[in-house]
């Protein structure tokens, strides 16, 4: 039999509810490889052995009784550190909340835990999850392991790595511009961004609260949707999240029911703008044959104008940094995490707590945030940021009435070196094609695309509000006639 | 939007930074002061590119939720025991939380 850490959920669940193997091997296998490989990818922040067996000795004892099962069941996963666990250290990659224990689950964590699911540990994550290489993480860099020299991509990079080197069979992470997505191409993976109120953001530590939202990484779309189907739908505690009804995402990919129809006859837009300069011709190639493959498959692909697409980043650079700016005022060393305790002085304290407690990118932010919202430049920037936002929305609104999903690449670029963009401004165009989703709230989703000098290159298919389904649909049909998911990194056999 | 309003804005000098350091309530070592003037003023030289969209005739866009008002029934939940919230509090005294003086003595 193959490595158990190489099967897929679907399969080991299969494996599990015949009682084949059991969830403690499952997860023991998991725990085994996390101490073979990560000391080299460094993926978690915390590994927490002792609460995945036990959790695995109760999946266990559910498959005995024949309790309620879930399809995550006994399946071990990986969790960004940006969401809440319960008496578990939730550090967010900041030194702000190095010894910070949340008294309570995040939503996502109490219907994963209700779910029978096995946490494995706190995956690694650029501080507060600004940047896009996970570099930016307080305590140490996390390796792609498709070359162990260069980045995974951000900020969700300590969950998308160890989704690809077999570490975890899933992980979640969250999305701001592109912090799910962007990793996910970078380590071969599929990450979906959920659409804006999908999922509920409790629990989640705050960054751009209308942008943020939490979603799942994994190997196949059919795993990709278990994921997001454990997640998603309403929440009291959170007022943004969604009371539509939750369809049965693994349903519309299963080959054999009536209602699938593969993709033959979808309309698949193709962004014009979304061919920017600066893209990397192994990306552009790459994604070009992707585009192919959807043709051939029987969809019907044309160009789409999103006109204001080249705003993207300018917009979100204001919004988000004004955002945190306001989420972040809360680190202010009385009520919890790193308080500088040096003085009498209760402003110097406030200060300095916020000086030493964030890194450089967060205190760059805080400090762009401050100023778009600062009196004078309010009118200049974050309103006109806001307006240039509804626009975009616009342009999305339009091509969805022409067109079922969209497709494009994830990142402009493949996995780089560590340490190869010092620019700040420079390291902020890595979430160029990810970033317009945000503002509108529409889903996304990078899947396998193929390969650039042996680097991974992620596809990139955005759908409408609350079109999930569709966007897996594509992405299972896509799966079906390529093998880019089922490659393993060189680096870690 | 006049170009010109923006390009004013483009260069962020030093009292700009420790003025808006101050708002933000986040010290600055010197060398910081200089360095994120130069970090901000690059980065708003970027983003000065939407004074060229035309957002006449268009309302700002805050979220992205397309929800309005959920509403639900206020319901007394029960709350967490002092200690537990208190467990991550840098500094406690009686079941509050220490901090510094805030008002000076006259």
């Amino acid at each position: 039999m193959t490595e158990l850490y190489k099967l897929s959920i679907s399969e080991a669940g299969e494996l599990l509810r015949q009682r084949k193997i059991s969830a403690v091997e499952l997860t023991r296998a998991h725990l085994d490889r996390i101490r073979a490989v990560d000391d080299k990818v460094r993926a978690f922040t915390l590994v927490t052995d002792d609460l995945a067996l036990k959790q695995a000795e109760e999946a266990d004892r559910r498959f005995e009784s024949g309790a309620t099962l879930s399809p995550l069941t006994g399946i071990p996963l990986a969790i960004k550190d940006v969401i809440c666990t319960k008496d578990i250290t939730t550090t967010c990659g900041s030194r702000m909340l190095e010894h910070f224990k949340p008294p309570f689950d995040a939503t996502v964590m109490e219907r994963l835990n209700a779910a029978g699911a096995v946490m494995l540990g706190k995956t690694n994550m650029d501080e507060f999850a600004m940047g896009s290489s996970t570099e930016h993480s307080a305590f140490f860099p996390t390796h792609n392991p498709w070359d162990l020299e260069r980045i995974p991509g951000g900020s969700s990079g300590g969950s998308a790595a160890a989704v690809a080197a077999g570490m975890a069979m899933g992980a979640y992470g969250s999305d701001t511009g592109g912090s799910i997505r962007q990793p996910a191409s970078l380590c071969n993976v599929l990450g979906l961004k959920p659409t804006y109120g999908r999922v509920s953001r409790y629990g989640l530590v705050a960054f751009a609260s209308s942008l943020d939202q939490i979603g799942p990484f994994a190997r196949t779309a059919r795993d990709t949707a278990v994921l997001l189907q454990a997640i998603a739908g309403a929440d009291p505690l959170d007022s943004t999240c969604s009371a539509r009804p939750v369809p049965d995402y693994s349903a519309a990919l299963n080959g054999r029911s009536p209602i699938y129809r593969g993709i033959k006859g979808m309309r698949v837009g193709v962004p014009e703008e979304y061919w920017v300069e600066g893209t990397e011709l192994g990306v552009v190639e790459a994604v070009r044959a992707d585009i192919e493959i959807l043709r051939e498959l029987g969809a019907e692909v044309s160009d789409v104008s999103l006109p204001h697409t080249k705003y993207g980043i300018a917009a979100y650079y204001i919004i988000a940094p004004a955002e945190a700016s306001a989420n972040l005022a809360r680190y202010d060393g009385v009520k919890y995490g790193y308080s500088y305790r040096d003085t009498d002085d209760m402003w110097e304290a406030m200060e300095k707590t916020r000086q030493y407690g964030f890194g450089q990118e967060v205190r760059r932010r805080i400090m762009l945030g401050t100023y778009a919202l600062s009196s004078g430049y309010y009118e200049a920037y974050y309103k006109q940021a806001e307006k240039v936002r509804a626009l975009i929305t616009q342009d999305f609104d339009r091509a969805f009435e022409r067109f079922d999903v969209l497709v494009s690449p994830a990142s402009p670029k493949v996995a780089f070196r560590i340490g190869e963009i010092s620019d700040p401004y420079q390291m902020y165009l890595q979430d160029v094609f990810t970033i317009p989703a945000n503002l509108a709230g529409i889903c996304g989703i990078s899947i396998p695309g193929g390969f650039s000098d042996g680097l991974p290159v992620g596809l990139q298919l955005l759908g409408n509000i609350y079109a999930e389904d569709v966007i897996l649909r594509v992405a299972d049909a896509f799966e079906r006639v390529t093998d880019y998911h089922t490659r393993w990194p060189k680096a870690l056999p | 939007m006049e170009a010109g309003l923006y390009a004013a804005f483009l260069m962020i000098d030093r009292e700009t930074v420790k003025n808006v350091a101050k708002l933000a309530r986040l010290g600055l070592s010197e060398e910081e002061v200089d360095t994120l003037g130069k970090e901000l003023s690059a980065i708003l030289g970027h983003i000065a590119i939407l004074r060229e969209a035309d957002v006449s005739g268009v309302s700002p866009t805050a979220h992205a939720s397309r929800l309005s008002n959920i509403m639900r029934e206020d319901i007394v939940q029960p709350s967490y025991p002092p200690e537990v919230l208190l467990a991550n509090a840098p500094d406690q005294e009686d079941n509050c939380l220490k901090v510094n003086a805030v008002l000076e003595e006259s």
